[in-house]
């Protein structure tokens, strides 16, 4: 049974294609929670959450009878305000903390939003649906779900713009500004206040682009908030801070990875795969700087 | 004058004292109330079927009371139960259920939602020989530790799908079935995965897959892809809600064809009501459903249950609610088969039950299972764009036939 990748070899195509448009999900996810580490020195404990409050506003609109895809407007444009105001009323006051502080402060705001969420939504688990159909590929034999083109197709549309946006805008390059030397930037004139509360603004609404198309592709809860925490930590961890090419690719490497280890070693292990994954390229890591070092003496 | 004093302060101590433990040994009946007490979750990730269960729980306590109460010793008794909300978190319901035995003075228990905060509550109950009957623990692992003053009134979780591996059986033609599951790592699932290897041995069948899904997995692609690239006769997939939502989205979205497809918490996640006709064939395990004959004084039938359960909550009854109404039933008749408030004598009135409820017919078996009820199975089937579940086993009961095999994404419009 372990074996059937090698005795269907189709299969590893659908593998390959399941992992590369899963993970560039989750770098989007990622990118969001690389930009305000990067700028503001915080690891978001909410991430996860923001995903999930987004995909609540998609599913909300579908409740409503407007197509849940449109959710990928909407979405992001009340989640940019949602986190402009988590900002103003929390983060602005640990962003000069220690880490710790600020692990802790996000760690209450993840509790809090589920609980909301739970209180509105109920802890029924729900799915929007977005009837977009299937492509078949290869006499049927690999299916790609078009929800998750799309979702694929509209990460990297948001992931350019972006880009573009943070070279050419003043907003932007106050933004990478800051994130180089926040004291410098404010000498020259930067208002950092308000650089934080937008970097923040972006990353919530970046969360909401993600939570809107995992309505139509996976599944809404309360309370499933901490995996995509647990993933885009990793890729950050991996592709290191504001490089996105860096983090597309640690995105898609890890779907692949995932999707991989649970052919080959079964679904149960695939978490830990990916867990072993992180401890290797730490490990790994830290041996490399090591070596740097010795090099410098 | 010293003296005096010290004398009165121990004299008024005393008296505390006494009444202290008098009130504390009689705390179960106040007056003219029968008091139990029970941790539920009103809020954490259990709360929609919390809710579920403390609703089924309210209904049967209103209706006893209205049709006269419990009668022990020729005298006339009310429920009352005191809440307490555990945050679906299991460390709180132990303590919860501590507080309400030494504290509240609570002498009969009811059950919590989930078996995993069952598992956390029964030790406690145990422990100061309280007899608690619950209503939404299945998991097998319950009924094996040697628990005394545990009843559950619901079939233990291995035999939800145990049924559908000797339906595939026999539309097989009697020939062993190829088998492929997944199941979430949680108690529940695991004991229903145990009830499929019991029925694959006594059946000769084989499973060629048996995933074992992560619990904050909502991704089940890969086990799809394998199920569509080995072609099994079954695919049984637990994973409470989530599982079943997840399994119908990506199994339309993937077009896996497959002739049966069996699951657990259809109802609870409302399948054919968010996934509409992409759920139609999918068979489901059920405790208890609305169309079954069994009959009660109180509550009538089924179907009576349903449209007085709507009346008074405004949605149709999930099987959570009604096995908890039959909790209470449960507890009224062995008090007055007791005919006594002594916990030990009623809980051996509990172990001797054998009755019939609106639910189903109620007997203990050694562990505190209900043996005497069987598990059904129903299918969901479309009419135009409604979509509902349909009794097809035991075919006592059936009210539609079941159908197999279920055909192909190509040829479903």
């Amino acid at each position: 049974m372990d074996l059937l990748i090698f005795q269907a070899p189709i299969l590893m195509v659908q593998a390959s294609l399941d992992g590369i448009l899963l993970g560039i999900l989750f770098a989007l996810i990622a990118y969001g929670m690389a930009l305000q580490w990067g700028v503001m020195n915080i690891i978001n404990i909410a991430q996860g959450d923001l995903v999930i409050l987004g995909g609540y506003i998609a599913y909300t609109m579908y409740l409503v009878g407007i197509h849940p895809a449109w959710g990928v407007i909407v979405s992001p444009i009340i989640m940019y305000f949602v986190g402009w105001a988590l900002y103003k009323l929390v983060i602005n006051k640990v962003v000069d903390r220690d880490l710790f502080i600020s692990i802790l402060a996000t760690f209450g705001i993840a509790i809090v939003f589920q609980q909301l969420m739970n209180f509105v939504f109920g802890a029924d688990v729900v799915v929007a649906q977005s009837e977009y159909g299937t492509t078949m590929l290869f006499d049927n034999s690999v299916t790609l779900p078009n929800s998750k083109i799309f979702a694929a197709f509209i990460s990297v549309i948001y992931a350019i713009g972006l880009v573009i946006y943070m070279r050419r805008s003043r907003l932007g390059r106050a933004i990478r500004a800051t994130a180089q030397n926040a004291r410098a930037a404010k000498i020259l004139g930067v208002d950092t206040e308000k650089v934080y509360a937008a970097t923040f603004g972006i990353n919530a609404a970046l969360c909401g682009i993600a939570g809107a198309l995992i309505s139509i592709t996976l599944t809404l809860h309360p309370y499933v908030g901490l995996p995509y925490t647990v993933r885009s930590f990793m890729i950050v961890i991996v592709a290191g801070l504001g490089n996105l090419p860096a983090v597309a690719l640690s995105g898609m490497g890890l779907g692949l990875f995932e999707e991989f280890a649970d052919y080959i070693l079964g679904t149960e292990f695939r978490i830990g795969a990916v867990f072993m994954l992180l401890v290797f390229i730490l490990v790994y890591r830290r041996f490399k700087l090591s070596k740097k070092r010795e090099y410098l003496k | 004058m010293n003296k005096l004093v010290k004398l009165f302060t121990i004299f008024i101590s005393a008296i505390t004292l006494t009444i202290a433990s008098i009130s504390s040994s009689f705390a179960k009946v106040e007056g003219e109330y029968i008091v139990l007490g029970s941790a539920i979750s009103l809020t954490g990730k259990y709360s929609s079927n919390g809710v579920h269960t403390q609703n089924g729980y309210n209904m049967a306590v209103e209706r006893i009371n209205k049709m006269g109460g419990v009668n022990v010793g020729g005298k006339s008794y009310k429920f009352e139960i005191i809440y307490y909300d555990d945050e679906s978190n299991p460390k709180r319901a132990a303590q919860l259920a501590e507080r309400l035995i030494k504290q509240d003075g609570v002498h009969y228990m009811l059950g919590p939602y989930s078996s995993g905060l069952t598992k956390a509550i029964a030790p406690v109950t145990e422990k100061y020989k309280i007899p608690m009957v619950e209503a939404n623990g299945a998991s097998r692992s319950l009924f094996t530790k040697g628990y005394k003053y545990l009843f559950a009134v619901l079939s233990p979780a291995n035999q939800y799908l145990e049924v559908a591996i000797d339906l595939a059986v026999e539309k097989n033609g009697g020939k062993p079935v190829r088998i492929a599951q997944a199941f979430e790592q949680d108690a529940f699932s695991q004991d229903v995965r145990l009830g499929i290897l019991d029925a694959a041995k006594r059946t000769g069948s084989e499973i060629i897959i048996d995933d074992k899904l992560p619990k904050e997995l909502n991704d089940m692609a890969a086990t799809l892809a394998k199920v569509k690239a080995t072609k099994p006769d079954v695919l049984v997939v637990s994973g409470h809600t989530k599982g079943a939502l997840t399994a119908i989205r990506q199994i339309s979205e993937m077009k896996v064809d497959v002739p049966m497809l069996a699951m657990t918490h259809c109802d609870a996640a409302k399948l054919s009501k968010q996934h509409g006709k992409n759920s139609e064939y999918a068979l489901c395990a059920s405790q208890w459903h609305k169309n079954l004959s069994y009959k009660d004084k109180f509550f009538g039938g089924g179907k009576k249950y349903d449209r007085d359960f709507k009346k008074e909550f405004g949605y149709a009854p999930p099987y959570q609610s009604a096995e908890s109404s039959a909790a209470l039933l449960v507890f009224k008749d062995a008090f007055e088969r007791a005919n006594s408030f002594d916990r030990d004598k009623v809980r051996d009135a509990l172990k001797t039950t054998d009755m019939q409820t609106f639910y189903g017919n109620i007997k203990f078996g050694p562990g505190g299972q209900n043996v005497a009820k069987p598990m059904i199975l129903f299918q969901v089937r479309c009419k135009g764009d409604t979509c509902e579940n349909k009794v097809v086993a035991p075919t006592k009961w059936a009210s539609d036939k079941f159908y197999h095999p279920i055909p192909k994404w190509s040829e479903r419009s």
